[in-house]
């Protein structure tokens, strides 16, 4: 495994990266992408993230932890900026972290050979240096490989099991298999030491299990680390029914002889996804940590991130962060999407006479001229500049309605900066398309739309991906008191044509937004 | 070919023969068929079922209106007597009087969830396309109840009061669906709260809907609805 050396500061440079390498020609181009594309850029994480092999990230204490190779350590007080943490008493390869109990329980592991190595465990009371239950205990050797035998005994991964309360410790790297052992919940070592263990994958590395909907799934990476670009690292699944396998993939190949569905490749401007890392924020939302091996836009370096997670047909999909662009925002519950409460021009402008824009020409229905003929030309989108003119100034309301394409209906998503974030990304301001017209949560729990974005937490909005690939929309900051359920409000589509403010629930489609290119 | 309802502006403009031919069938050329669904109220007061849906209204007969867009509706319902009355509750029977026509409210008990306004125009031998209906009941809360809705659905356009504040507005060509237009969170204070509405139709059925929702977005059906304020 590599050091981790410095790295450039972060960040929404990549924007201002991708803006300064376009020629003034395209530039034109360019920003119309931005504005009416969907493929604009992804957002990875503020700060300083510099990592290899982050360990799943834990929330203690409000704040978010994670930690890497040579004992690196990083921590953030909101998941999307990030600064480095202390260092932990062991400077060893590829850490995990699970909290049970009163302890933070941290696996991690050495080579004294190629393939000789130990894992070890140590515990804490608190991740806070800063706390007087910051002690780590001394080390304990879980397990580990002799050099000889078809294993190697690093990159651990833990996993409790929520079905029976169940340990479970993966590891292994490449020369040979990943294993299985029993943990002891209690004290965090073996619970049978003198056990075999199981065999469960080969030739892979960083595995870690996770339950989801009466299966366990294996993770591993496929592909190589520590070569920058070069690095072929691929994050790969496979799931069984029981904990302790068979993990077959979607194609019914075992995972001891090599299968695994792929959940996360390299894409856009980073390379080499690797050591996933469930992060379950509740409420239907659930993430993954992991690092890639080359953020390009960070010269190469290794790096943290924190991208949704979401389940299709049985099998996790690695999700994307919101990106900037603009959508129509649309309520799966009731097929409708947000929009500006004003009356809507048809694109196109209204028919004022048979054969609409043609003037009328006195065709049967369906023949050329007609009534269905259309106008002959394209129709272009509707100018938002050119439209808003006709709308009413000051605070507006927000409704829901069919899409028709209208300008009322398109929404700009654009993250915004020194305003924090949430794991995985920073927080956005939503605004009429080509217009400075803002989304924003009112006082009394309702939504309006203001003339302009001041940057008001009302105006700041959390975009997380749910477990079905919908989306949760949620204000940095609601109302202090709105009847009903407490907690975090979400974006709800009450009604057919009204959207409101409500407490978020998992089983209700009321806060499940689609956001789709217009 | 699928048929459709359109817009009702560009229906009087587009096809204005063919309107007031359809307009004459369905008045005064034919007998009223009686409204299947509405009968007049038997008892002093009526209370929800579990589903909250608000069965009893006095309705106004249709005044023509043409045109279904949000500027059009809101000039529609600001035109006559109305817009000052919007806290008034009509007596069963109480005719008003338009520049045309003397129009006459009419309590009703609706054997559905909706109010078919459709079975009500008809069976009075009134027309049914491009005319707005206005209706009214009064809900009488046993205590003060705070952040609840008023949840609508009509056909078509809508605009809707709670004692006299505007609430919901919903515009264009639309079918009835229950909980369609929302309000934002009101108080409905104990005793009377007078619920007005317009509903313009353009062509075809014609319909509308309401009930209250609490907090939680559960139908409310700890009232009662008594046509006297």
């Amino acid at each position: 495994m590599i050091p981790v050396g410095p790295i450039p500061p972060a960040h929404f440079c990549r924007r201002e990266v991708i803006a300064a390498r376009i020629p003034t020609n395209d530039m034109r181009h360019a920003l119309l992408a931005l504005v009416w594309g969907s493929a604009s850029l992804v957002l990875a994480l503020d700060g300083d993230v510099g990592i290899h092999d982050p360990s799943t990230v834990v929330v203690a204490g409000g704040k978010f932890y994670t930690y890497g190779t040579g004992g690196t350590s990083l921590v953030s007080d909101d998941g999307w900026t990030w600064r480095k943490g202390t260092a932990l008493p062991l400077r060893q390869l590829a850490p995990d972290v699970i909290h049970i109990g009163d302890r933070y329980y941290l696996y991690t592991a050495a080579n004294s050979g190629q393939t000789k190595a130990d894992v070890s465990m140590i515990w804490t009371k608190s991740l806070d240096p800063g706390s007087p239950d910051y002690k780590w205990s001394a080390p304990v050797v879980v397990a580990s490989s002799d050099g000889i035998e078809d294993a190697n005994a690093i990159d651990p991964g833990i996993f409790l099991d929520p079905t029976d309360g169940r340990l479970w410790l993966t590891y292994g790297s490449y020369f040979g298999y990943i294993r299985l052992v029993e943990m002891d919940p209690k004290t965090g070592k073996r619970l049978r030491p003198n056990e075999v263990p199981r065999n469960i994958a080969i030739n892979s590395e960083a595995s870690v299990m996770i339950y989801h909907d009466s299966w366990y799934y294996l993770l591993v990476t496929h592909g190589s680390c520590c070569r920058g670009a070069d690095s072929g690292y691929n994050i790969r699944v496979g799931r069984s029914k029981k904990a302790t396998g068979p993990f077959v993939d979607n194609i019914g190949v075992d995972m001891i002889q090599g299968g695994g569905k792929l959940f996360a490749g390299s894409g856009g401007r980073v390379i080499g996804p690797g050591h996933f890392g469930l992060l379950d924020l509740g409420d239907g939302v659930q993430k993954f940590s992991l690092h890639y091996e080359a953020d390009l836009d960070r010269g190469g370096a290794s790096v943290l991130d924190i991208r949704p997670l979401f389940w299709r047909d049985g099998w996790p999909v690695a999700g994307d962060n919101a990106k900037e662009g603009t959508y129509q925002i649309e309520s799966l519950r009731t097929g409708t999407v947000l929009e500006l409460a004003v009356e809507g021009v048809p694109v196109g402008g209204r028919r004022t006479g048979r054969g609409g824009g043609r003037g009328g020409a006195p065709v049967t229905d369906g023949g050329p001229g007609g009534l269905f003929a259309g106008t002959g030309g394209v129709i272009p989108p509707q100018d938002p500049a050119a439209v808003s003119a006709a709308w009413p100034k000051g605070n507006l309301d927000l409704r829901m309605g069919n899409y028709m394409s209208q300008a009322q209906q398109k929404w700009t998503i654009t993250p915004v900066t020194g305003s924090g974030g949430y794991p995985g990304a920073p927080y956005f301001k939503i605004t009429i398309a080509g217009t400075d017209r803002t989304l924003a949560a009112t006082a009394e729990g309702e939504l309006v739309v203001l003339p302009a974005f001041n940057g008001s937490p009302k105006q700041l909005w959390r975009l997380d991906q749910l477990a079905d690939g919908s989306w949760s929309i949620m204000p940095k900051s609601g109302p202090k008191s709105v009847s009903g359920p407490e907690g975090p409000l979400s974006l709800s589509a009450v009604g057919s044509s009204f959207a409101t403010l409500a407490k978020f629930d998992p089983a209700s489609e009321k806060q499940r937004w689609i956001l789709k290119a217009p | 070919m699928r048929t459709f309802k359109r817009d009702a502006s560009s229906l009087v403009v587009v096809l204005a023969a063919a309107a007031a031919l359809l307009a004459g069938a369905m008045t005064g050329g034919a007998a009223a068929v009686p409204a299947s669904t509405l009968s007049p109220p038997k008892t002093a007061e009526m209370k929800p079922g579990p589903d909250g849906f608000i069965r009893r209204w006095l309705l106004l007969e249709p005044i023509p209106a043409a045109g279904l867009t949000d500027s059009i509706v809101q000039a529609a319902v600001k035109k006559g007597p109305f817009v000052s009355e919007l806290t008034a509750v009509p007596r069963d029977g109480e005719t008003v009087d338009m520049e045309s026509a003397q129009l006459t409210w009419h309590a009703v008990d609706t054997s559905n969830y909706n109010v078919n306004l459709f079975h009500f125009a008809r069976s009075l031998d009134k027309n049914t396309s491009n005319v707005l209906f206005w209706v009214v009941t009064v809900v009488h809360a046993p205590r003060e109840m705070r952040d609840v809705r008023l949840a609508i659905g009509s056909n078509a356009a809508s605009v809707w009061w709670v004692n006299g504040q505007e609430v919901i507005g919903i515009y264009g060509d639309r079918q009835t669906v229950i909980d369609d237009g929302v309000s934002k969170r009101l108080t409905l204070k104990k005793g009377a709260n007078v619920i007005r509405a317009a509903v313009v139709n353009g062509g075809g059925a014609t319909d509308f809907c309401a009930r209250i929702l609490d907090a939680n977005d559960k139908p409310l059906t700890d009232f009662v609805v008594n046509l006297l304020k």
